[in-house]
């Protein structure tokens, strides 16, 4: 689904921040993007949400190779990934539920259409009762479930999520981890940024790790 | 592989939301909210300041269009109008010649009426010099015959002034040249300078809104980010803020035009109302008259509807430009200065 083939990145003049990375994303694949502080995990997942293109190499996603790919056809394809940003990425003055129906809205579809969906999944996500709040009220942790809830409402085919439990105590971690291998067991691609060990311990899941640009892959 | 293949992961929960929502009661949501949030700080100022500009731009073209047609009613009135002039002489039957000098006026194509001023008349026109009572043949006073003239086709002022000399010597062409002269100038200063003005306020016009505007959207590049991220086409985002800026700049403009309609209708109605008082003749003379008519009015509608597209436009334009700046730096990772972390 998505291919990697010799990838490396620099930003301007500077050293390459990665390096040869060569790896597949399979379909239902579930897989830990680990590494220490600036490795580079959220410049590979960029690269992999197609908010930054490589300084060489190629990438291939869903068939097609990124780099030939028109400007406009972009959206269409950022669709079928759904993304968890580390700050949220939350609109203030939409509530939990138009933040989550957002990328529903955007492809024009009508309220009454996904209403119930989001509503199930607001409280799958244990935001069952916060669904009329604005984000500024919310703690880390509503947030954090708002903004994967809306990653996850279009169904997409990989989910990317950076450091995704980054604002829960354990036992929502946990909860959490167990929302993504749920998601997967339903046929998405996971990937999950993460520094968090005992996260990765509990779950016997491919493991990538970066480290000075480079990565290696734990089957 | 396709979205259509892929086995149905909308449902992640275990039941139904059918079942779900029968056992737990209905949530009440609020109507939906706009994407682009309905007001804030900077949107109440961009409004004020669409608001101040189209006031001042609607004020300014209403008075460029009064002082132009007052310019142009003076040179029609003035260019209306000779005079012949008899000075008294010697002998000179006084009004057969204002007689004669009407009868020879009149027989020239291109006048249409001609009137002698009489006695009294003559005595009110020196009143303000000669004091109250004045006995005209006391005094050689000179005497008017006031010909009006056609002034698309003029008569040939050479050929009167000929004939008159010839049969009343004492007769003076005034054909009012010199001042029409003058006045034409100083009317086409006036509308040229009115003119001016009107390209200066227009184009700082113009100027505030597209900044105003790019700066209330500056502060809202993080909602054209995340559209942008959760699959939104560009002209989506776009049609999103236009309508918002839409909805702020017709406001603002409509505002500002409404309030500048008002001040003329109300000077309008002051100079109705105070007709033929001093404060009222002096404004008159200087001003004209404080209507502005309906092409005035279509103006301020026409400037209003200016803003309302300049605003809209600039929103779109600016949008899709911060759009294109997003991908340009996807494509450039030297530039990570909008990239989300």
């Amino acid at each position: 689904m998505i291919h990697f083939e010799n990838v490396g990145l620099r930003y301007g003049m500077g050293p390459e921040i990665l390096r040869d990375l060569t790896f597949d994303i399979p379909q239902k694949s579930f897989q830990f993007l680990t590494g220490p502080s600036g490795a580079g995990k959220t410049t590979l997942l960029r690269l992999l949400f197609l908010s930054l293109q490589p300084t060489r190499g190629l990438i291939r996603m869903f068939d097609r190779n990124i780099a030939t790919i028109p400007r406009e056809e972009l959206p269409l394809l950022r669709r079928r990934v759904g993304i968890v940003f580390q700050d949220f990425r939350l609109l203030d003055h939409l509530t939990t539920y138009e933040n989550v129906a957002l990328p529903l809205r955007v492809r024009g579809k009508d309220e009454t259409s996904y209403r119930a969906d989001v509503l199930e999944l607001l409280r799958w996500v244990g935001l069952g009762e916060r669904v009329n709040v604005l984000p500024p009220v919310l703690s880390g942790g509503e947030k954090q479930r708002a903004a994967i809830a809306r990653a996850l409402i279009d169904r997409p085919e990989v989910l990317l999520a950076d450091e995704p439990t980054g604002n829960v105590d354990p036992p929502m971690a946990r909860r959490l981890l167990n929302l993504f291998m749920e998601l997967n067991r339903l046929g998405t691609a996971v990937v999950i940024a993460t520094h968090d060990l005992t996260l990765m311990d509990q779950v016997e899941a491919r493991r990538m790790i970066l480290s000075h640009g480079q990565l290696e892959i734990y089957e | 592989m396709s979205k259509q293949g892929q086995a149905p992961a909308r449902k992640p929960a275990p039941k139904s939301a059918a079942s779900a929502t029968a056992k737990r009661p209905a949530i009440r949501l609020r109507p939906t909210g706009p994407i682009v949030p309905a007001s804030n700080v900077s949107g109440r100022a961009l409004m004020l300041v669409i608001a101040i500009m189209a006031f001042l731009a609607c004020i300014t073209l209403g008075a460029v269009m009064m002082v132009r047609a007052t310019a142009e009613s003076w040179q029609s009135q003035i260019s209306r109008e000779i005079t012949i002039q008899i000075k008294p002489a010697e002998g000179l039957d006084m009004d057969k010649a204002l007689s004669d000098a009407r009868n020879i006026a009149l027989s020239f194509p291109g006048t249409r009426d001609a009137t002698v001023v009489d006695r009294e008349a003559t005595a009110r026109l020196l009143e303000p010099w000669l004091g109250p009572g004045l006995d005209l043949d006391e005094l050689p006073v000179p005497r008017l015959v006031v010909v009006t003239i056609d002034e698309r086709a003029p008569p040939d002022f050479a050929a009167l002034r000929a004939r008159l000399a010839q049969v009343i010597p004492q007769a003076m062409l005034d054909d009012h040249r010199t001042w029409v002269d003058r006045l034409v100038a100083m009317a086409h200063t006036t509308a040229l300078i009115g003119t001016g003005v009107l390209v200066l306020v227009f184009s700082a016009m113009v100027l505030t809104v597209v900044f105003a505007t790019r700066g209330t959207l500056s502060g809202n590049r993080h909602i054209v980010e995340v559209l942008h991220f959760v699959g939104a086409e560009a002209s989506f985002v776009a049609s999103e803020f236009q309508k918002h800026f839409l909805k702020i700049s017709l406001k603002g403009s409509g505002a500002g035009g409404l309030l500048a309609a008002l001040c003329f209708l109300l000077a309008g109605w002051w100079q109705s109302r105070s007709l033929a008082t001093p404060q009222s003749d002096q404004a008159t003379a200087l001003f004209g008259t404080f209507t502005i008519g309906y092409t005035g009015y279509l103006g301020i509608v026409a400037t209003m509807i200016v803003i309302a597209l300049l605003t809209t436009l600039t929103a779109r334009y600016t949008v899709m430009r911060t759009i294109y700046e997003i991908d340009l730096i996807r494509s450039d990772p030297t530039r990570t200065d909008a990239v989300p972390e």
